[in-house]
């Protein structure tokens, strides 16, 4: 049994190693990273769910399993990290603060925590998804899931992101640290970052601080993007300690701070986003004898987001647009052995706050300020429970996982509850909801090829902007939204399947699947409604669409040349249709991949190539165009120098080596990308 | 005790005064102050009397609506008279001509005896060389007394327009007047006018079943509305205009209006367009 988990995971990471461009993806498996996986055991179990799922793992700390090689450009941003992934593609209304998007879908559809832990942005125009609140210096890797697999923290439709903070976890490694530094040319950003960590079988901590500043980037053809600045700076610190040998008590704090953040797509910028995310948790090899791997957290974070445009030059009307969005959590969760079951189970809760103002002055100081509130302080507490099973069906697997959640909505304040009364008279102040989620994953292997194939049923609420937004603009549409407190919950019935064989040298493996998603939540106009916003065209209010279909399917190819050197491939295609056969908007045109990459230990070079089709299927009612075909290069050169214990690694490389001037289906406003740019890192390490 | 009474009595007061009613009750005397959550906007010394002139958020008198209580005081006594019959005809004198203002009657508020309540429209400001005056005459104990005193009628402090003195397209005058909200919100508000006409330079009668469309706008706001809006229907029992208003912020805000007849005819105001950004017939409010 377990050498047919082992192969399936080798395999899985062989045919991630296929990922070219920027980073590697891969999946961590015990054969890859035999270092880790007996110290880690202790108490972060390598996740079983992998050997079914079809999850893709981000590495994103290199530090501690020394592989440097796998990341084309250590020191870049956590949000070019997740751009790496099959699945992920990232929004960009700037240089800072990508929006993750998982099949085609956003924040609102997806289910995205820091080590379990729900956050929640504090701005109503989405710039400040959860991840732009931390760093890479924290992470250890990011692991997404697809569609009702990423159930396990939350309900979710599109899929999940976790991301894993990096902690020594009670390995004897003893005291090291290290420094990294980098510089990019186009927009000289400078990155400085130290950590130093103590670790040994009873007691660890990490502690990490990095600074990045960065001017306003430059487009292909020497364009200046104005506004694309953006400064930042986050400290982490997180510790365990044991308090006997089979329990331990673990605690983390992270302070991330952004200033000065330049939007070029939007109308507004950010003079703060600041998050402090902490938690405590405890840690149980067994509980009440049969369960194992006992696992508890409580967390609480808070979220301050502060919107600006003081720089910004003829604005019609001058606002401040604070946010607000602070929320407390818990889990507590076991794993169970049976014969053939592998079952597990959690218990998770949350509390969130969110609340966001909008104050505008009229061009007439005579006038009294305008005040409305966007967000009426709306309290979510969320209560579920979560099983799964995997069960071992002799030479196939199948995984069971669901997922029932109880989630009530509170308009707490007075004024934002009369102001959405304006639009629905009959609005109560609270509203519970039950959200289900249930998942069928079945795994068949027959060498050499492997069949993976899922069914799945869930749903989701509808996010506090859909259900109680107030006047919010989406510069991309052009249009004022309005939430609706009566919304159905959208539920999405989903199938996927992936086939792939490999052969020593070759491997090839196809995946896609299937949504279909009743009661889509969308913006429709209302023509009725008179538009807020200066300049906007109209006023949309959330509604619940019959229903969607949306397909993503990928073909996904590796080749050893020699040892030392790989080919890959990827190619996708994309398509979202609404019930009456119109495009969904945000949906990725035809898009590949491809690369060499060489890599003897000390040396590594990778020549990649990335690229989109010309947009065919697009929405001009939600402010879409054609995107154009593109296609851009990149080449970067890796190092490892030794000095007695100590290492340095430098990595050196050119991206958009042509200076190619395009922007992506995901570019809000159709802001043009980064024009060439050289970096280079240095990493040294203290051991 | 005496003092939680007199606060609980003051609350109850301030509430609407609905708990107790004197009606037939004579006695003058009563332990509290009705008035004292109120302003005193004048008082009017005459006869051995002092008229006192209250409202409830002014501090003195503004063009527009006017809502005012009216007490007399015998100084001999410092005792209120109960039950006092009261008239008042306010007139504004002009350059070259006199005119009075749509008001209601003076009765008795339904909690004190002592008290009597009305309002008054004021359709200008007085200035430099034009200005309001105000005649009570009334009926204390058995005798019949009256007093002339000018007033001083300003424009609202906030400068905002609350009434509307207009010709109509029937070519007869009216005057339209806000009375609600007074203290606007974000939120559906109640919203209540009164429509007099002018007859002559003295009478001022309301107009009964005509109608007033209403479209809030945000001129800031590049002519921003709001959803949810209702004209101004007439409600007989309070012989006033209703409707609801929708605001949805805090600002300025120019409540454009048209005002139909009972069959339906524009007799003043303008649909808003592309073009036609403000009517002719318009309030304007600020919170």
């Amino acid at each position: 049994m377990n050498i047919i988990k082992c192969a399936h995971k080798v395999c899985t990471i062989l045919m991630e190693t296929s990922r070219p461009i920027y980073i590697w993806v891969l999946l961590l498996g015990i054969f890859i990273f035999p270092i880790n996986i007996g110290a880690q055991e202790l108490v972060l179990p390598k996740d079983s769910i992998i050997t079914i799922n079809l999850d893709e793992v981000i590495l994103i700390s290199a530090r501690k399993t020394l592989d440097y090689h796998r990341q084309p450009k250590p020191l870049s941003t956590l949000d070019e990290y997740l751009e790496s992934s099959k699945k992920v593609d990232m929004v960009k209304r700037g240089a800072y603060a990508w929006e993750p998007t998982l099949n085609n879908m956003f924040s609102e559809r997806l289910s995205v925590t820091i080590d379990g832990m729900r956050i929640f942005g504090a701005c109503t125009d989405k710039m400040d998804p959860v991840t732009s609140y931390v760093d890479v210096s924290n992470l250890s890797r990011a692991h997404i899931a697809s569609g009702q697999q990423g159930t396990e923290h939350g309900n979710t439709i599109g899929g999940a992101i976790n991301l894993e903070l990096d902690r020594g976890n009670f390995k004897e490694t003893g005291l090291y640290g290290g420094v990294e530094t980098g510089f990019e040319s186009n927009n000289q950003m400078s990155v400085v970052g130290a950590e130093f960590n103590y670790s040994d079988s009873n007691f660890y901590v990490d502690t990490d601080i990095i600074y990045r500043k960065a001017e306003n980037y430059v487009a292909g053809g020497d364009e200046e993007v104005e506004f694309s600045q953006f400064e930042k700076y986050n400290v982490s610190a997180n510790g365990g300690y044991k308090l006997a040998e089979d329990r331990a008590f673990t605690a983390s704090l992270i302070y991330d701070e952004a200033r000065d953040v330049g939007y070029p797509a939007l109308t507004m910028d950010v003079s703060l986003a600041r998050a402090i995310i902490a938690s405590v948790g405890f840690e149980q090899d067994a509980l009440w004898g049969s369960l194992t791997n006992w696992k508890s957290k409580m967390y609480f974070n808070k979220v301050t987001h502060v919107m600006d445009d003081t720089k910004r030059p003829d604005v019609p009307i001058h606002m401040d647009m604070p946010g607000w969005s602070d929320t407390y959590g818990f889990y507590s969760q076991a794993a169970l052995k049976a014969k053939r079951h592998q079952f597990l189970f959690k218990l998770d809760g949350y509390y969130n706050k969110s609340l966001a103002e909008m104050t505008m002055y009229p061009n007439d100081p005579n006038e009294l300020p305008m005040f409305m509130l966007t967000w009426p302080d709306v309290r979510t507490a969320n209560g579920g429970v979560y099983a799964e099973d995997e069960l071992d069906l002799n030479g196939s697997l199948l995984k069971l996982a669901t997922r029932l959640t109880v989630q009530n909505q509170n308009v707490a304040d007075e004024f934002g509850l009369n102001s959405l009364k304006i639009f629905y008279p009959e609005m109560e102040k609270s509203k519970t909801r039950f959200l289900k989620s249930i998942s069928g994953q079945w795994h068949k292997m027959w060498m050499p090829w492997h069949f993976n194939a899922g069914l799945s049923y869930g749903d989701r609420a509808p996010s506090v902007t859909e259900g109680y937004g107030f006047y919010l603009f989406n510069s991309f549409d052009n249009h004022d939204y309005i939430g609706d407190p009566g919304l159905d919950n959208e539920k999405s019935m989903e199938a996927n399947t992936k086939i792939s064989w490999e052969k020593s040298k070759f491997k090839l493996s196809a995946e896609a699947n299937f949504f279909h998603i009743a009661d889509y939540i969308i913006g429709e106009i209302d023509p009725s409604l008179s538009v807020m916003t200066i300049g906007a065209e109209g006023v949309k209010i959330y509604r619940n669409l019959d229903y969607t279909n949306l397909f993503n399917t990928s073909l996904d190819m590796e080749y050893a040349i020699l040892p030392e050197l790989k080919w890959s491939g990827l190619i996708s295609y994309h398509r979202g249709t609404d019930n009456n056969g119109g495009n969904l908007p945000f949906i990725s045109p035809f898009s590949y991949r491809s690369g060499f990459q060489f890599d003897n230990r000390s040396f590594s070079a990778a020549l990649r190539i990335t690229g989109a089709g010309k947009q065919v299927n697009y929405n001009p009612d939600f402010g879409e165009d054609q995107t154009q075909a593109y296609t851009v290069c990149s080449l970067t050169f890796g190092k490892t120098f030794k000095f007695n214990n100590d290492s340095m690694y430098a990595k050196f490389g050119v991206e958009n080596i042509f200076d190619e001037y395009y922007s992506t289906y995901t570019d809000w406003k159709n802001i043009p990308r980064m024009g060439r740019n050289f970096f280079l890192t240095l990493s040294y390490s203290i051991n | 005790m005496k003092t939680i009474k007199l606060i609980l009595v003051t609350f109850v007061a301030a509430l609407g005064l609905s708990s107790c009613s004197s009606d037939g009750d004579d006695t003058p005397k009563i332990d509290v102050n009705p008035m004292a959550e109120f302003n005193l906007v004048t008082n009017i010394e005459a006869n051995g009397h002092s008229l006192e002139l209250y409202s409830e958020g002014k501090t003195g008198f503004t063009t527009g609506y006017n809502e005012l209580y009216v007490r007399i005081k015998n100084n001999a006594d410092d005792t209120y008279f109960a039950n006092p019959e009261i008239t008042w005809m306010p007139v504004m004198h002009m350059m070259s001509i006199n005119h009075s203002c749509p008001i209601s009657e003076l009765a008795i508020s339904n909690d004190y005896n002592t008290v009597t309540k009305g309002y008054v429209i004021f359709q200008m400001p007085g200035n430099a060389d034009e200005y309001w005056d105000i005649t009570f005459t009334y009926e204390v104990e058995g005798q019949e007394y009256s007093v002339t005193e000018t007033i001083d009628v300003t424009a609202p402090s906030d400068g905002k327009q609350t009434v509307s003195a207009f010709m109509g397209s029937d070519d007869v005058r009216y005057i339209l007047a806000m009375v609600e909200p007074t203290d606007p919100e974000v939120a559906v508000n109640d919203m209540q006018a009164m429509l007099f006409k002018m007859e002559n330079m003295m009478s001022f009668p309301s107009v009964e079943n005509y109608s007033v469309t209403l479209d809030p706008r945000m001129p800031g706001m590049g002519n921003h509305s709001s959803p949810n809006n209702e004209d101004l229907t007439y409600d007989a029992a309070t012989k006033s205009y209703k409707g609801k208003l929708s605001l949805t912020m805090t600002g300025y805000w120019k409540l454009n209006l048209k005002l139909l007849n009972s069959t339906g005819e524009v007799l003043k105001g303008e649909d808003i367009t592309e073009e036609i950004e403000a009517s002719s017939l318009y309030f304007e409010l600020e919170f």
